[in-house]
């Protein structure tokens, strides 16, 4: 989207002048042009990209499983003040809707939004609901029957947690996803330190993501520079090592390095047999393996931007720099690396956008310890089919991905995508 | 390549719902890959499709229930017979993720042992046991519980478990001294959870975690761990596939494995047919001389050698110190405890 503008902005520059010669009818039909040229990309974006995102958006607020599935507690539920326990017309809309959500599965997607805010609520909803179905009749008293099947329906936390889930928009899943949790009454507070998680996960994606992309910058620079600095023909060789990863599938390129890295594979083997180690060194299934795997995905995308900008510096800068009386490392740290800052920041941002979505590495080369933020939108997403909760983390996840860019672009004025 | 990865799969999945929307699909079979579908195949699937023609895809998954809950959520049901362990059974008929099915159609219910029956979404057919597995070859002086498995001095070396709560709770309490037949009681509570916890740290940086049951036993066989948990029939299997592998049975944690339809299958009359040929007391028997994991049809163990009936997690000497997996425990605890679980493996 924002490269769009961006263009758009570019595309009215050049039309100015013209027209500035032609008439008003003449703007509007040029402006018309324009926009139907891009109005395919314009849709494109906007139903494959923009849709998506505010659905995610949404998902990650959304709380219509009480309107839902129970449709006259949710209206009986607002007159409720929260105090004390709910007036009977709630408790008699409870029992009735209760029987109808288990007739689909509606009554277990609304137990399982219930029971992420104040556990056992599962079991509380489908035993009474077995019950309540068993017993044929609606109940006379439904308070004195729902109360029968399980005391918790007179306790007042589970009236509370119905009634705010009642609401059409709930931050539970953001609040979660920041290791925090409301209690039945209202009040946020930290959740328990034994299922605390996603702070400690969103520093080690931006801890890892951050030296994976150091480690990348440092190996990528030189073979850059090599490349930047060669002759075409020796260029054109070289550049087939750093395009090759791009065409071969990523699974198999990890499978690779588990032949590699495994405990009586090749690297561990070759170093016994030559007398450097004694022992198998742990190489995979942990921190060490992980960033070896991530690093090697990643250089293609810091040798190609630094490439670019590091082949448009002239050779003849360092040469006067020399000519001047410079050693050869200070012609290189005053002359020539500030000319390379923007292709090492585009380098930078761009490696370190890819590196915090990473997810397919660390379930291969990795372990729990290893789990970056994008496992956990999957997780929740494929697992257990948590769509709030995955939405949620996702949506934390672009934001962080949005300041850097933003951030990127600030301090190097490059654009990432353009360099 | 995040997003080419992403474009990718969503292009894949267009495809895939495009292609199953346009034809009609063979009937599906799902199991636990590896060994565990090898011997379905063989001893099951195979002899059906040559008796009646009728074409059976096979496909594989690690168990839980979130695929088929995404199916039967999206209405684009995929599979049809699946293979399912207890406390999935359980989970998913609660959910009305399978079709209700007419047990008494399909089997002579007094011939089939108590465990395999009772639910009215699917039938038990075979027992297994997750045991604790070693390398003969590497270790001459074999672990006899699993005390030894978190005792790190006496074997070092890393630890293969299943990654989750399940099976590894139950494991971390019988090394801590829980008596087999306590280990859900203790489970129950609070302090029983933080009990396991407290002591899967003292061996937390050596574990391995596998996510399918054929890991185990390539990481035994390559060294990359020194013990693990394993599936009883896979450590077998590959034992005499020449392989140096072996296991005991102190401390055993044994459940049945269940046959179960995907609600909304479009093939279910075809994979009802397909299930009461697989629980039939000649097929239970077949698929018992490929790999150690008992019949539960008493026919079926009729038509067994002894000396394979002893290989059975259910065989009476396999059942000291034994566990008998809790699937409503699980049923009712599974999300809690796997939310703490990976908080807890995380760290």
């Amino acid at each position: 989207m924002t490269d769009m503008v961006f263009d758009a902005g570019n595309a009215d520059a050049v039309l100015r002048p013209s027209l500035r010669r032609g008439g008003r009818g003449a703007l509007w039909r040029r402006r018309l042009a324009g926009f139907v040229l891009v109005m395919p990309m314009l849709l494109f974006s906007l139903a494959l990209f923009g849709a998506p995102l505010v659905q995610t958006l949404w998902y990650a607020v959304a709380s219509p499983e009480v309107g839902e599935s129970l449709p006259h507690v949710a209206a009986q539920i607002r007159r409720w003040d929260g105090e004390g326990l709910p007036p009977d017309p709630v408790y008699a809309a409870m029992a009735g809707d209760l029987v109808e959500a288990g007739k689909t599965r509606a009554l277990f997607h609304l137990a399982s939004r219930l029971n992420y805010e104040l556990t056992g609520a599962r079991r509380l909803l489908t035993r009474t609901e077995t019950r309540l179905e068993r017993a044929d009749d609606p109940p006379q008293d439904a308070r004195a029957a729902l109360i029968a099947i399980d005391k918790e329906w007179g306790q007042p936390e589970i009236w509370q947690v119905v009634r705010r889930a009642a609401l059409p928009v709930t931050a539970h899943y953001f609040l979660s996803a920041f290791d925090l949790r409301q209690e039945p009454d209202g009040a946020i507070v930290a959740a328990p330190a034994e299922n605390a998680i996603f702070l400690n996960i969103m520093a080690r994606t931006l801890w890892m993501s951050s030296v994976a992309t150091a480690l990348a910058l440092l190996l990528g620079f030189p073979v850059a520079y090599l490349l930047a600095n060669a002759s075409a023909r020796w260029r054109g060789l070289l550049l087939i090592p750093v395009l090759l990863p791009f065409w071969v599938s990523l699974i198999a390129r990890l499978c690779a390095w588990i032949v590699l890295l495994q405990k009586d594979g090749i690297i561990n083997s070759s170093l016994i047999s030559l007398g450097v180690i004694d022992s198998p060194l742990p190489l995979l299934f942990n921190r060490l393996g992980t960033y070896i795997a991530m690093v090697h995905v990643l250089l293609p995308f810091v040798i190609l931007p630094l490439y670019s900008v590091l082949q448009a510096i002239p050779p003849t800068y360092m040469r006067a720099a020399s000519s001047l009386g410079a050693s050869p490392v200070r012609a290189f740290f005053t002359a020539y690396l500030p000319q390379a800052l923007p292709g090492l920041g585009a380098a930078a941002s761009l490696a370190f956008i890819i590196s915090i979505g990473f997810y397919v590495t660390q379930t291969l080369v990795g372990g729990p310890k290893e789990m970056m933020m994008s496992y956990f939108v999957a997780f929740y997403a494929t697992q257990t089919v948590n769509w709030g909760m995955a939405a949620a983390l996702a949506i934390i996840l672009m934001a962080i991905t949005l300041i850097i860019y933003v951030a990127s672009k600030r301090i190097f004025g490059a654009d990432g995508a353009q360099a | 390549m995040k997003t080419r990865t992403w474009q990718f799969l969503v292009g894949a999945g267009m495809l895939c719902v495009l292609a199953t929307g346009a034809s009609a699909r063979d009937l599906t079979f799902t199991g636990f890959g590896g060994a565990s579908s090898e011997r379905v195949s063989k001893a099951m699937l195979q002899p059906y499709t040559k008796k009646t023609g009728i074409k059976i895809t096979e496909a594989a998954y690690d168990g839980g229930i979130s695929q088929m809950r995404l199916m039967v959520d999206s209405g684009n049901v995929t599979w049809d017979l699946v293979d399912v362990e207890g406390q999935d059974l359980y989970r998913g008929c609660e959910e009305g993720l399978y079709e209700t099915i007419d047990v008494k159609s399909l089997i002579d219910t007094n011939d089939f042992v108590p465990s395999a029956l009772g639910s009215p979404c699917g039938v038990g057919w075979s027992s297994w046991a997750t045991v604790l597995a070693y390398n003969s070859d590497k270790i001459k002086n074999p672990p006899t519980s699993w005390a030894d498995f978190f005792d790190l001095k006496k074997y070092p070396g890393k630890r293969g478990l299943r990654q989750g709560p399940q099976l590894t709770l139950e494991i971390a309490l019988m090394a801590d001294g829980v008596k087999a037949d306590d280990v859900y009681k203790v489970l129950s509570t609070k302090e029983g959870v933080d009990r396991a916890f407290k002591k899967l740290d003292t061996i937390k940086s050596s574990i391995q975690w596998w996510t399918s049951g054929a890991q185990p036993q390539q990481w035994l066989a390559g060294g990359d761990v020194a013990l693990t948990a394993a599936y009883n029939g896979r450590v077998t299997v590959a034992h005499n596939q020449g392989q140096p592998l072996a296991h005991i049975w102190n401390g055993q944690i044994y459940t049945y494995d269940y046959f179960v339809i995907v609600k909304g299958s479009p093939k279910k009359e075809e994979a009802l047919a397909l299930m009461k040929y697989m629980l039939s007391p000649e097929a239970l028997a077949a698929q018992a001389k490929l790999i150690p994991y008992g019949p539960a049809s008493k026919k079926a163990m009729a038509m067994l050698e002894p000396e394979r009936v002893a290989e059975f997690p259910t065989a009476p000497n396999n059942l000291t110190n034994a566990v008998a997996t809790s699937n409503e425990f699980w049923a009712e605890h599974l999300e809690d405890l796997t939310e703490r679980f990976n908080a807890w493996a995380a760290q």
